[in-house]
């Protein structure tokens, strides 16, 4: 609902002098000097810590950085490198697949929120707690148990495994199954976020709905299916976005659990990853710049088109 | 955004009764939080366990008697209590911040005029756009150029300004009717004391909700604070974990007491302030 107020143009604020009598809220329209105390703090921080750095940014990306700290202009080199590039490829790659099976939590996320809304269910409150601890922990922290759950000699889920007579990989010491492993940590972690929004678009659905349906005999899974579900759709929606730009961010949980040392990395980085690797270990910050302005593009382009199929699926009623 | 906080207080007791049994949703729900909570009641028995336990094949369920030195050995492995209140400190300063740089600028965006304004805020929604890797290398430039590195200055400095806070609260003071503004201004109270006395105290939810997001991000916050700090005294306990992790990485028993300390600030201050945490999240989620 705010977004239509944030894109609605604004009357014009230069008539603040001359169309005075006109307006009734002219108290409101001639600040002074006051606007200058009230956003320019702000405004002076922005300017250096945000939007200077994208200008900076952008002309970084032209640049090679010398190993002892001389920064040449190579014009499109790095551009040129990066069409050229595998390991922007296997990142990108790696966080896409990371991504879509942290989407798979959202199907199971609307479940459990259904069930948790139920009218008259008790301990809501506890439920909703213990599925919301994950997404509140410190990320490092949580992947240090998890480390030790995923060990492949004496971790708990492979000693599990064991007892159901299957044989667990090396979790986290496997190219691909270290992907997978650390994309089930993600989905464990965002599943309670997803709960409270989607619990927050299920309080919106009219309970007449369900009563009307309920008088003409549907089940609850045919409740589920034809008001529950398509009610929910633009909170759904809103979940995949956070989701996917979210998961584009994916640094803090692949540092923790697989770690600088182990050789894996290099085949389960993301963006983020190759980009910290690249900009602050190897100190190639023009090659990082370039990187970064993919991670943009990309983010860019992807919610573009997840704005666009919406149409197709979310109902606004 | 305001209908959503009715909405939750209307829901919370809606009538049950001829419903059907809820007895299939405990059970989904039961197996469910297990599940979530398994990983946590695991670290917890790690954490009092001893490697020996923990490595044998299989690993012992319970440790034989519980070992609670690991915690007290954390203090040995880990500059701890320099770290934490490292993490205190930049979390304090980052919602401190945020909160008056946020609200000041929001409040401005929503309902001062001034020339300019729109570009202004235009500006400040292109950054929200902006994935953080665009500022980051940029951002060390300035903070070395500085002289902050590994001073919580330069850890700090980049988060007191949160394009995202102020867009918050400008879309909060927005949905804030005129009228007692208008009266305070018939009364004399210039543009601050009308923000000061009257705006700020209606906009406690949203500066709630801003600050439940803060706290969140800036305690558990790593790429950037890795980045501009080495000094293990001027780290906070999220690079100190992830740091320790490589040097340690057979000591499982204090690894888990560590991190459960690291953890246990959120989650304490969490269980303490449910309610507000759950619906600033979901109230931000809305925007």
């Amino acid at each position: 609902m705010t977004s239509s107020a944030l894109l609605r143009p604004e009357a014009t604020s230069v008539a603040s002098g001359a169309g005075a009598p006109r307006r009734r809220r002219r108290s409101i329209t001639s600040s002074g000097w006051w606007p200058i105390l009230f956003v320019g703090p702000f405004m002076l921080g922005i300017a250096v810590f945000y939007l200077f750095p994208i200008l900076q940014t952008a002309y970084f990306s032209f640049t090679n950085w010398g190993p002892f700290g001389g920064v040449t202009f190579t014009g499109f080199d790095n551009y040129v490198e990066l069409a050229g590039d595998s390991e922007v490829l296997g990142a990108l790659l790696n966080t896409v697949i990371y991504i879509a099976i942290v989407l798979l939590g959202i199907p199971l996320a609307v479940w459990l929120a259904s069930l948790l809304n139920r009218p008259g269910l008790r301990l809501t409150t506890l439920y909703r707690t213990f599925f919301f601890l994950p997404y509140l922990a410190m990320p490092v922290a949580v992947a240090l148990v998890w480390r030790l759950m995923f060990n492949g000699d004496y971790g708990i889920i492979n000693t599990a495994l064991a007892a159901l007579g299957i044989d667990g990989p090396y979790w986290l010491s496997t190219p691909g199954v270290a992907l997978i492993a650390l994309s089930v940590v993600g989905l464990w972690m965002s599943v309670g976020f997803n709960i409270i929004i989607l619990s927050a678009g299920l309080r919106g659905i009219p309970p007449e709905l369900y009563e009307a349906a309920a008088l003409d005999g549907a089940t609850r899974s045919q409740q589920f299916r034809q008001i529950t579900v398509p009610m929910l759709t633009p909170s759904i929606f809103f979940v995949t976005i956070i989701n996917v730009i979210a998961g584009f961010q994916l640094f803090d949980l692949l540092y923790g659990l697989i770690g600088r040392s182990n050789p894996v990395i290099e085949r389960t980085q993301s963006l983020v990853y190759l980009f910290f690797n690249e900009s602050f270990v190897k100190n190639n910050r023009g090659y990082g710049a370039v990187i970064a302005l993919v991670i943009l593009v990309i983010v860019a382009v992807v919610t573009a088109v997840q704005f666009r199929l919406q149409r197709k699926w979310v109902n606004y009623v | 955004m305001s209908e959503l906080s009715l909405g939750a207080a209307s829901s919370t007791r809606r009538r049950g009764g001829r419903h059907g049994s809820n007895v299939g949703a405990h059970v989904v729900l039961i197996v469910g939080s297990l599940v979530m909570m398994f990983p946590f009641v695991w670290q917890v028995i790690a954490s009092l366990s001893t490697t020996p336990e923990l490595t044998s094949i299989p690993p012992r369920l319970l440790p034989s008697v519980p070992h609670p030195e690991n915690f007290a050995a954390v203090f040995d492995q880990l500059p701890f209590l320099s770290q934490f209140a490292v993490s205190v400190l930049i979390t304090v300063l980052r919602v401190a911040g945020q909160l008056v740089l946020c609200a000041m600028a929001g409040y401005a965006f929503a309902r001062l005029r001034f020339p300019g304004r729109n570009v202004l805020f235009a500006l400040v929604l292109a950054i929200l756009m902006v994935p953080p890797q665009v500022f980051l290398i940029s951002q060390y430039q300035i903070v070395q150029g500085l002289g902050w590195l590994d001073t919580i200055a330069g850890i700090v400095a980049p988060g007191l300004f949160s394009a995202f806070g102020a867009f918050l609260l400008r879309q909060f003071f927005l949905g804030l009717p005129d009228e007692l503004e208008e009266a305070a201004r018939l009364d004399g109270a210039n543009p601050f004391q009308v923000f000061w006395s009257v705006m700020l105290p209606l906009a406690k939810p949203g500066l709630s909700a801003l600050a439940v997001i803060t706290v969140l991000t800036s305690w558990n916050d790593l790429l950037w604070p890795l980045i501009v700090s080495t000094k293990p005294g001027v780290q906070p306990l999220s690079v100190g974990l992830a740091t320790l992790q490589g040097q340690f990485s057979t000591d499982y028993p204090v690894l888990m007491a560590a991190a459960l300390m690291a953890s246990a600030p959120i989650l304490i201050l969490f269980l303490l302030m449910q309610r507000r945490v759950i619906d600033g999240l979901a109230f931000s989620g809305m925007k």
